[in-house]
């Protein structure tokens, strides 16, 4: 059973007063992991929004030990950080249970210049978590394209539309071999949360990927990012599932268009919402334009649906 | 290990906002009817900006930036935004 | 008390041997030529259980120095090392280790830089590393790599600025020498356990290197520039404190060879300084009173003690193994006239670049390039 609102606990690792923008999902999905993950964590960031918003020194938004490193370390960083702990724990230098070592990296620092160094560390199966919170563009840079910008949206160096489309980075972790891998966003906060908490438990290279709906990259209405959230995975563009050793499950209500009990909602519906598709839904050729969109949610839904059936 | 350090080295220590007093930022108000609201948390839940009492159902004026998310979820319609005063 | 060991042993196992007897933590490695052979001789002492420490097989410098700077955030001590292109690679994470005052130590075994491709030794790789803000030793025999691998340690964890520990590729890396090992109880004395006064601690929650406004950056770099400057009492009470245990000296901010009475002073780091003892001994034969004065640090240029050491009218003989693009010459013969200027007008710099890629510097051959310099 999925954790229920009332039983998450009431830990704030999120400070009120951050510098995030009003409604960032981003900061909404590290409330619901810092429920899962306590205090005892040490968090790494890459340059992203997160940096942006934690504070300026000398002040802080979140309640972990932090360190910001250079953008493409997230893998290498994390690390470094937890074979530390590791050796100094064995030589007596350290006490007690030791911290969860995460990653709080956005799309960019994952799929793209972070992926290398990502890639090494769940190939070492190194014992950390790696959290991409995926609002499909470099934002924080005021919006442009990245390995996890869709086909067909606006972004600032795609001013007609990406033409192409982007990376299944959940699988491509998968396929490393490692212990555990999950996709999650913020509409669903129990099943994020019981992603984290099962993530946490378990030893070796865990990645964990969070839709993030960004009003400003999106360019949708502000009180409106869960809502995009939700409509992302009802339409099946966005796919909840876990994969543990290699086997995939999916998680509600990814399970059930999944397995064909419910229909996956039309794209259009998910896409008009958004300002970034805008000039995709206009103009003579939007019909084989949409076409085209919906073609690649219902292969990537054909592959995963495939893909979990290998079982050894 | 306490983690004091000299001043050389650029460290920055939690504390409520660290981006200011982040409710100057609204321009919307989220009111709270008590009459219609159930407890049900879920505004509690989706708030970026943890401003939210999960118990009382109260919000926290001096960081709430009016993102409007909780009023959006919010299954009973408790929750009106109005237009802060100028 | 137990005596010193003598070996014969490469410098590159030399520097793999300092690592072990410096207690060693996190050893995040890469492999580039010629620097292979530390990682090699690193990854199997941890295997085989010699050295308690982590080897993190990374996949890239720019990684490697990343894991080193988030383990030494971490509270553990950490090595590594790294030549020429895979230095330069890191370069950026050279910044953060310095900017965030993490006492790493590095070695670089100085090869020149791609492109066109070489494997041999020049210095341009670590001197293009100048404005990272890394303290930078150069070494110039197999033993003082292993000396100096643990005063950079102490150094650097007192100030807490990182280390370069510079030598040249096959002419130091990959040479046998003499090594003389000092019992592991001396060598304790010498370098306490790593304890920081800050690390990334859950009971202690703090955050590292945020967004800084500039009116707070600046004061941040203006504290790292002065306490690399700071850093030079410490480099010579660590070469003395080393010596008053172990009887091991290689000089301390510098290292002079016959320099008192000299007229003609050789200027230059690294390997080629030891074969210029021999050059110097030529020129005196000839009748010409030459001496050496070797840089040991290059960052921070110990502009005070050569100022101090250069005899008076001397003629300094700056022999660069590195361009200094754009000027005529090299690095070295810049940075000197930079020490000089306005402190010591009797003194004349002179400059010749050689041995670029590795080209072989023997003593015969600098002792003409010196005479010939004296009619430059």
């Amino acid at each position: 059973m999925t954790t229920s609102i009332k039983q998450l606990p009431d830990i704030e690792q999120v400070l009120s007063g951050n510098g995030a923008c009003g409604g960032c999902p981003a900061t909404m999905a590290l409330r619901i992991v810092g429920k899962a993950l306590g205090t005892n964590a040490i968090m790494l960031l890459t340059p992203s929004c997160a940096v942006a918003s934690m504070g300026m020194t000398p002040r802080l938004g979140y309640n972990w030990p932090c360190i910001n490193i250079c953008f493409a370390t997230a893998g290498s960083s994390a690390s470094g950080i937890t074979h530390a702990l590791e050796i100094m724990r064995e030589k007596g230098r350290l006490q007690g249970e030791l911290p969860t070592v995460f990653s709080w990296v956005g799309d960019g620092g994952t799929y793209d210049i972070g992926f290398q160094a990502l890639s090494a560390a769940a190939e070492r199966n190194d014992n950390i978590i790696h959290f991409c919170y995926n609002n499909e563009a470099y934002s924080n840079t005021g919006v442009q394209r990245s390995g996890a910008t869709p086909r067909g949206a606006f972004t600032t160096t795609t001013p007609a539309g990406k033409r192409q489309t982007k990376k299944n980075m959940a699988l491509l972790m998968l396929e490393h071999n490692i212990p555990y891998v999950a996709t999650a966003t913020v509409a669903y906060p129990g099943d994020l949360y019981d992603k984290v908490l099962k993530a946490r438990n378990i030893p070796g290279m865990k990645y964990i990927e969070i839709l993030a709906p960004c009003y400003l990259g999106w360019q949708f209405d502000m009180p409106e990012t869960v809502r995009m959230s939700r409509m992302a995975v009802r339409s099946g563009a966005w796919l909840l599932w876990e994969g543990e050793n290699g086997k995939i499950s999916f998680n509600h209500p990814s399970s059930l268009i999944i397995s064909g009990k419910k229909e996956a909602a039309p794209v259009d519906e998910y896409l008009i919402k958004q300002g970034r598709f805008n000039r995709l839904l206009k103009g003579p050729d939007a019909e084989s334009r949409i076409a085209a969109i919906q073609g690649d949610i219902n292969r990537e839904i054909a592959f995963m649906r495939e893909r979990a059936k290998i079982t050894v | 290990m306490k983690s004091v350090t000299k001043p050389y080295r650029p460290i920055s220590w939690p504390m409520k906002g660290a981006g200011g007093d982040t409710g100057s930022w609204r321009a919307h108000r989220p009111v709270i009817d008590n009459q219609i609201c159930t407890k049900c948390q879920i505004c509690w839940v989706y708030c970026p900006e943890a401003v939210i009492d999960r118990n009382e159902i109260t919000i926290d004026y001096r960081y709430c930036k009016g993102c409007g998310v909780c009023a959006v979820e919010c299954p009973t319609g408790a929750i009106s935004m109005l237009k802060e005063e100028e | 008390m137990k005596a010193a060991q003598v070996i014969m042993d490469t410098g590159a196992h030399a520097a793999a041997l300092a690592v072990k007897s410096a207690r060693v933590d996190v050893i995040p490695g890469y492999p580039i030529t010629p620097q292979t052979s530390i990682m090699e001789a690193v990854a199997a002492m941890v295997e085989n259980g010699e050295l308690d420490a982590r080897f993190i097989p990374v996949e890239g410098e720019h990684s490697a120095m990343a894991a080193a700077v988030a383990a030494a955030a971490a509270g553990a001590r950490v090595f590594t090392a790294t030549s020429a292109n895979g230095l330069l690679y890191m370069h950026e994470v050279l910044h953060m280790a310095s900017g965030g005052r993490l006492p790493v130590v590095m070695c670089n075994v100085n090869r020149g830089v791609f492109a066109p491709w070489t494997l041999w030794a020049d210095h341009q790789d670590s001197f293009a590393q100048r404005d990272t803000g890394w303290i930078q030793y150069h070494c110039s025999s197999n033993q003082e790599v292993f000396n100096t691998i643990l005063q950079a340690f102490r150094v650097a964890e007192q100030i807490n600025i990182p280390v370069m520990v510079n030598f040249d590729g096959f002419a130091i890396s990959h040479c046998l020498m003499p090594l003389t090992l000092p019992p592991q109880e001396d060598i304790d004395r010498f370098l306490p356990p790593h304890s920081p006064e800050w690390r990334l601690d859950p009971e202690y929650p703090s955050s590292f290197s945020n967004v800084t406004n500039a009116s707070e950056y600046a004061p941040f770099r203006q504290m790292l520039s002065d306490d690399i400057l700071a850093s030079i009492p410490l480099v010579k009470q660590a070469a003395q404190e080393y010596k008053d245990i172990t009887g091991m000296w290689d000089g301390d901010t510098i290292d002079t060879y016959r320099l008192e009475d000299a007229e003609v002073v050789a200027f230059a780091v690294n390997s080629m300084a030891a074969e210029l003892r021999l050059s110097i001994d030529i020129l005196r034969e000839q009748g010409i009173k030459a001496g050496l004065l070797r840089p040991r640090l290059y960052l921070p240029f110990p502009a005070e003690d050569i100022i101090g050491a250069l005899p008076q009218n001397a003629q300094v003989m700056v022999l660069d193994r590195n361009y200094n693009f754009g000027h005529p010459g090299g690095i070295l013969a810049s940075e000197l006239k930079n020490a000089l200027f306005g402190r010591r007008s009797d003194i004349t710099v002179k400059n010749r670049v050689m041995g670029i890629g590795g080209i072989d510097l023997t003593r015969r051959f600098m002792a003409a390039e010196i005479r010939a310099m004296m009619d430059d």
